[in-house]
């Protein structure tokens, strides 16, 4: 991304302990340009609190981000922070409006890193209509956080039409994702510290919220449950909607778009696509008789081109997901005891 | 994908099936030596595709489920003394010791790191010349070539705090204590592709010939599993065992010669303890007197206590193909990937976790 807003001048250029006091040099930080960048009649009140009109049911959430390296191809953690927040909101049917920002930051932080996470955050708002309309800056001492730490928290009103549950969900239902997976975590392991590899892979971190809200704009509650694939991938938010909403689950892997680089990267690393994180992606559950049309407007969208059918929910296996795999065999989809280890051969 | 999707065809795929199902005439137990392919096997869904009379034991191809538990002690108390660096294959992480794990041992404060080459470490030594970096050193003679290099690699460069903490076992004599053992009723076997790559098949021969089992090198896509296990069928139904090469796209029948040399530059064969097998002779790699320097083992001096394993599991007969995973009173239940009793269910590629995994014996 173009980062077209200039760094204020500062006498100052690392984050430091102070930087978290409330006291002057908190003051210093915040007016040199926080504010300015992302003003709005909420925020300027500057008060404790943000004083927000809320009409009808609204859909609230709150997220943690903490990734290293905070700055990966395709992204930073600040529009990371945004979107993460911005996609539950959509998946919960919400169109989302409001957000709160919150940053612990590592003293030794370069301001020039900071200002661009911030410059990154505003563009991110901005592409999903949000505002941020309060916030907190803490900082710890060197060796007690990880550059820097972001949360936010957002608010929105749910569509009048939406109707989005894993009680909706029937047998016959289709399941439709939006995009290619696994780019987001490949992403990131391309850069990690000992294990970087040379790739063109990008983070598919991006604002869902309006491909969703024109979807359930036309489809309304065919569309029986969304969800976004995030930590844990594909493979994890499958089977744990098989398991708590007990219906059974058949995918197949040919149908699952993935993009070459990435299935490479996978292939040399040991590393399932499947339990890969994803930024920019959501399943969704649809009526067997709204899915072929609801494929096709997603399909239209620039964030649901690559959008496939996947699968099928089915009477048979309550609890389990079950795969077949590119030559026809069945293997159970299970959850990760832990992290994905890369495997040794 | 180029040179993936094309091993990955489902029709070619069906037509193996189809004259594997021709040429089957009675039963016969195949063992897949390599946890590789037995990771391709339960991932494809391979198993159930095949007929009844085809049974695949999985062998103890598992690198990281035979380390010593003695070993994974070592090394988490090596992660644990200060200003030691320890990097690690990323799947030993999560192997249990005696008392916790890799993984656990980090969450502690030990400095662990994942990495895919050993060589990388040797950078990280040189980087940080206050540390003392450990690279764990495990896996079949696959990996032997490049942590081989990392020692003649720090020798030349002078790096004086790099040492590695190696365990590394061999597969022919391994093959030979499965088919040895009484009561294993092994037909024929797929060795391993890739330590073939490395090695050769001119150990296989004397093997097949002595014991009269088929031997076919066999790579691990989903479509060299379904063309080993043809070959070796095809053999066993007109009585032969010999030495086939599945793999030849990638396996010459020398090997890699220039690997094996610097194999022997740092390694010597000698007795390696597997983890739920035993001592198998000539099994394993110890590393040279000349480079003693940079055997961890040796400058580090850890005595650990040999910590005895959980008396309820059953993976030495596992890994012999005497019983399958389901058959094991614990597997599933005391025994899960979160919690393992044994070495097979430690990786994804052993034998019990891999059935815990992908075959839908149990829940997660």
């Amino acid at each position: 991304m173009q980062l077209q807003c200039p760094m204020p001048k500062l006498d100052f250029d690392v984050i430091t302990l102070g930087h978290g006091s409330g006291g002057v040099l908190t003051n210093k930080l915040l007016d040199s340009g926080v504010f300015d960048l992302f003003s709005n009649d909420i925020l300027n009140e500057r008060h404790d609190g943000a004083f927000l009109e809320l009409d009808g049911k609204t859909a609230f959430s709150t997220d943690s981000f903490l990734v290293s390296p905070i700055f990966f191809p395709g992204g930073n953690i600040g529009e990371l922070a945004v979107n993460g927040t911005v996609n539950d909101l959509a998946m919960c049917g919400a169109t989302p409006k409001y957000l709160s920002l919150s940053f612990i930051i590592e003293e030794g932080l370069p301001v020039k890193e900071f200002w661009d996470i911030l410059v990154s955050i505003k563009y991110a708002c901005e592409k999903a209509g949000v505002q941020i309309v309060t916030g907190d800056t803490k900082v710890v001492e060197k060796g007690k956080g990880d550059k820097i730490f972001v949360n936010t928290s957002g608010l929105g009103p749910i569509h009048p039409k939406a109707n989005i549950s894993a009680k909706n969900i029937a047998v016959g239902d289709k399941i439709i994702i939006s995009g290619n997976i696994a780019s987001h975590g490949m992403a990131i392991m391309s850069v990690r510290e000992g294990l970087e590899f040379d790739s063109e892979i990008q983070s598919d971190t991006t604002n869902l919220n309006h491909t969703v809200i024109k979807l359930i704009d036309e489809f309304g509650g065919d569309i029986h449950l969304l969800t976004d694939p995030t930590r844990g991938g594909v493979a994890t938010v499958l089977k744990e909607i098989a398991q708590s909403s007990e219906i059974g689950i058949d995918v197949f892997q040919k149908d699952l778009p993935i993009d070459d680089q990435v299935a490479s990267a996978c292939e040399l690393l040991g590393l399932d696509p499947l339990y890969v994180a994803n930024e920019g992606l959501f399943i969704a559950f649809v009526s067997d008789a709204s899915a072929d049309a609801v494929l096709e407007r997603l399909r239209q969208d620039e964030k649901g081109k690559n959008a496939r059918i996947i699968g099928s929910v089915v009477g048979e296996h309550p609890k389990q997901v079950i795969m077949e795999s590119g030559i026809g065999g069945k293997r159970v989809i299970s959850m990760l005891p832990g992290e994905q280890l890369p495997r040794i051969c | 994908m180029k040179y993936m999707s094309e091993y990955r065809d489902p029709e070619l795929a069906k037509k193996y099936l189809e004259e594997i199902e021709r040429t089957v005439s009675r039963p016969w137990s195949i063992m897949e030596v390599c946890g590789g392919q037995t990771h391709s096997l339960v991932k494809n869904g391979i198993i159930d595709m095949l007929p009844d009379k085809v049974t695949m034991i999985h062998g103890p191809g598992c690198p990281v489920c035979v380390t010593p538990l003695n070993l994974i002690d070592k090394a988490i108390y090596l992660a644990s003394e200060k200003g030691v660096i320890l990097c690690s294959f990323g799947d030993m992480l999560r192997v249990p010791g005696s008392q916790k794990s890799l993984l656990e041992a980090k969450a502690e404060g030990a400095d662990v790191r994942i990495l895919y080459s050993p060589l990388e470490a040797v950078k990280i030594a040189e980087d940080n010349p206050d540390k003392e970096v450990v690279f764990f050193a495990v896996g079949f003679e696959t990996t032997a070539p490049a942590n081989a290099l990392s020692v003649v690699h720090a020798h030349r460069r002078g790096v004086k705090n790099y040492s590695i903490l190696a365990s590394h076992v061999l597969v022919p004599p391994a093959i030979k204590a499965v088919i040895d053992d009484e009561e294993s009723k092994i037909d024929g076997f797929l060795a391993a592709g890739h330590v073939c790559t490395i090695m050769g098949n001119s150990e296989y021969h004397p093997l097949s010939a002595e014991y009269k089992v088929p031997i076919v090198v066999t790579g691990f896509e989903p479509l060299d599993v379904l063309q080993g296990i043809l070959m070796v069928i095809r053999q066993l139904e007109q009585s032969k065992s010999e030495v086939e090469n599945q793999y030849a796209r990638i396996v010459r029948e020398e090997g890699n010669p220039e690997a094996q040399k610097i194999i022997n530059e740092v390694f010597e064969v000698h007795n390696q303890t597997w983890r739920g097998i035993g001592e198998i002779p000539d099994s394993g790699y110890a590393i040279r007197d000349k480079y003693a320097q940079f055997d961890a083992a040796k400058k580090y001096n850890v005595n650990i206590t040999e910590a005895p394993e959980n008396p309820l599991c059953i993976s030495g007969q596992i890994m012999k193909g005497i019983k399958k995973p389901f058959e094991c009173s614990q597997f599933g239940k005391t025994c899960k990937p979160t919690n393992p009793l044994g070495a097979p269910m430690v990786s994804s590629e052993g034998a019990c976790a891999a059935y815990y995994h992908f075959s839908g014996m149990v829940e997660a």
